[in-house]
C-alpha cells in the first residue's frame, strides 16, 4: 500500500510537473474544485480526485458530505455524514482514509456509507485519487 | 459435563425463543413509534401522514406544498379514476361500496389464505366481471382507480386487516420487515438507512422522510413523474436509486414490504392521494 502510495506521489508530482508544463491552464489549489473543462484531462491525482468526487456516477461524496469549494458549484451538499475538513490531520495514516472510502463498514458496521471499493463504485486508482484530493482538504 | 452443555443449549434456546417472541409486529411497532417520537418530539403523531412535509427541516418547502394541495394537480386523475370506477361498477365487489374501506389494506383474505392489496382486489374484481385485468400497476389507470377508492377513506387511520396469529400472514410480515432493513444495491443502503436512522436529514438538496406514516399519502403525484404513481412504483424507484434492480410491481417481495410499512403506520390517517416534490 505505502509502495503504491510512493507511486501516487511520485507520479502525481511528475504529473504536476508535465500538466504546469504542457497545460499551463488547468491549475489547481487545495480545496478548489476544477471545471468540467479540466476533467476531460485532468492533469494529476489530485485532479482527477476532485473530478470522482463531485461525478454523481462516482463518488458523488456531496450526496452526503460538506467540503470546500462546493459553494462555488451548484452541487448542494447533504448532512448526513460528516464535513470533510482537516483530512490530512484527521487521518495522517492514507490507509485508514483509504480504508474508510473502500469499505465502511469494514470499520464500523453501522455505517451507511456506500462500500466505494468492496461494491466496485470505484476502481482501486479511483480511489487513490481522491484520497490524494482529500488531503489537500 | 453433558448435563452443562444440555442445560446451557436449553437456556439458550428458551431465550432465543423469548427473543423471537418479543419481537412481535406488536413490539416492533410501538418501538418503531417510539423511535419517532424521540426523534422528532415536536412533531404531532397525526402529521406524519404529510411524509417529508411534516418535518421541522422542509419548513420552508411545506408553504409551498400547501400551495399546491390548494389546486392539487391529481384532480383530473381522480376524476377518471371516479369515472372508471362507475363504468365498470366496482363498488359491488367491495364493502361498503369500497367507501371508507382503504384504510384497512393490505389486508388478509382468510378463504385465500393470502395478503391482498387494494390494487390486487380492483384487478380481481375486473376479471369477475369478465373485463381485462389493468396491466400498468405503478401509473395511469390503475394509479387513478387506487386513488379514487382511498381518497373514500380519506381521514381513516390506518390499520391494516390481518391477523398476525395466522403463521403465513406473520410471515408475509417478517419477509417485509426483512426487506425493509436488510441492505441492498451496489450503494448497499436499506430503506431504514436513510428512512429510519437518516430521517430529516438531506442527500444533496433532498430531505429523507420518515418511515413513519409513509404509505398513508401513496398513491402520490409526483412533480418528477407529471402524474400519479402507486406506491410500488416509488419502490421501484427507491430500488433504482441504490442500484439495486427493481422489482415488479404487486411481486411477492414489494407486497410483503407494503405490509411491513403499512403495518409500521398504523394510527397514522390516510391522506391519499397527496402531492410530492
Amino acid at each position: 500500500m505505502r509502495y503504491t502510495a510512493q507511486i501516487i506521489a511520485g507520479a502525481s508530482a511528475l504529473a504536476i510537473i508535465l500538466g504546469s508544463t504542457f497545460f499551463p491552464t488547468v491549475t489547481f489549489a487545495g480545496g478548489e474544485l476544477p471545471s468540467k473543462k479540466a476533467c476531460k484531462s485532468p492533469s494529476d491525482a489530485v485532479v482527477k480526485g476532485s473530478c470522482l468526487v463531485t461525478d454523481r456516477k462516482k463518488g458523488n461524496c456531496a450526496a452526503c458530505h460538506q467540503f470546500k469549494g462546493l459553494e462555488k458549484t451548484r452541487l448542494q451538499a447533504g448532512n448526513i455524514a460528516p464535513p470533510l475538513v482537516a483530512m490530512k490531520q484527521r487521518f495522517p495514516d492514507k490507509a485508514k482514509l483509504r480504508k474508510q472510502i473502500y469499505d465502511s463498514t469494514s470499520v464500523n458496521k453501522r455505517s451507511a456509507m456506500p462500500p466505494f471499493g468492496r461494491h466496485e463504485i470505484l476502481s482501486d486508482k479511483e480511489i487513490d485519487n481522491i484520497v490524494e484530493f482529500l488531503y489537500t482538504l | 459435563m453433558k448435563k452443562i452443555i444440555l442445560a446451557l443449549t436449553a437456556f439458550s434456546l428458551i431465550s432465543g425463543l423469548t427473543a423471537i417472541a418479543q419481537a412481535s409486529p406488536q413490539s416492533d411497532l410501538k418501538e418503531f413509534r417510539s423511535y419517532f417520537k424521540k426523534k422528532f418530539p415536536s412533531i404531532k403523531f397525526d402529521e406524519y401522514r404529510n411524509g417529508m412535509y411534516a418535518l421541522p427541516v422542509a419548513a420552508d418547502r411545506r408553504a409551498e406544498w400547501e400551495a399546491i394541495m390548494e389546486f392539487p394537480p391529481y384532480e383530473l386523475s381522480l376524476d377518471l379514476g371516479k369515472k372508471f370506477w362507475d363504468k365498470n361498477k366496482l363498488a359491488t365487489c367491495f364493502k361498503n361500496g369500497g367507501r371508507g374501506i382503504a384504510h384497512k389494506y393490505p389486508r388478509w383474505d382468510k378463504k385465500k389464505n393470502e395478503v391482498r392489496t387494494l390494487i390486487a382486489d380492483i384487478n380481481a374484481c375486473l376479471v369477475k366481471k369478465g373485463k381485462k385485468p389493468i396491466k400498468n400497476l405503478k401509473k395511469g389507470k390503475m394509479a387513478q382507480v387506487e386513488a379514487y377508492v382511498r381518497s373514500m377513506a380519506r381521514g381513516k387511520r390506518i390499520k391494516p386487516d390481518i391477523d398476525f396469529s395466522n403463521k403465513k400472514a406473520l410471515a408475509v410480515y417478517e419477509k417485509g420487515k426483512q426487506f425493509y432493513w436488510a441492505r441492498r444495491g451496489q450503494l448497499n443502503f436499506s430503506c431504514a438507512s436513510c428512512h429510519v436512522g437518516n430521517a430529516g436529514k438531506r442527500v444533496g438538496g433532498n430531505i429523507l422522510s420518515a418511515g413513519l406514516g409513509h404509505t398513508a399519502g401513496f398513491p402520490v403525484y409526483r412533480s418528477k413523474w407529471g402524474g400519479l404513481g402507486t406506491l410500488h412504483r416509488r419502490y421501484g424507484g427507491c430500488n433504482k436509486q441504490v442500484r439495486a434492480k427493481p422489482l415488479k410491481a404487486q411481486s411477492e417481495a414489494y407486497t410483503a414490504l407494503e405490509v411491513y410499512e403499512t403495518y409500521m403506520s398504523t394510527g397514522i390517517p390516510l391522506a391519499a392521494p397527496s402531492q410530492r416534490f
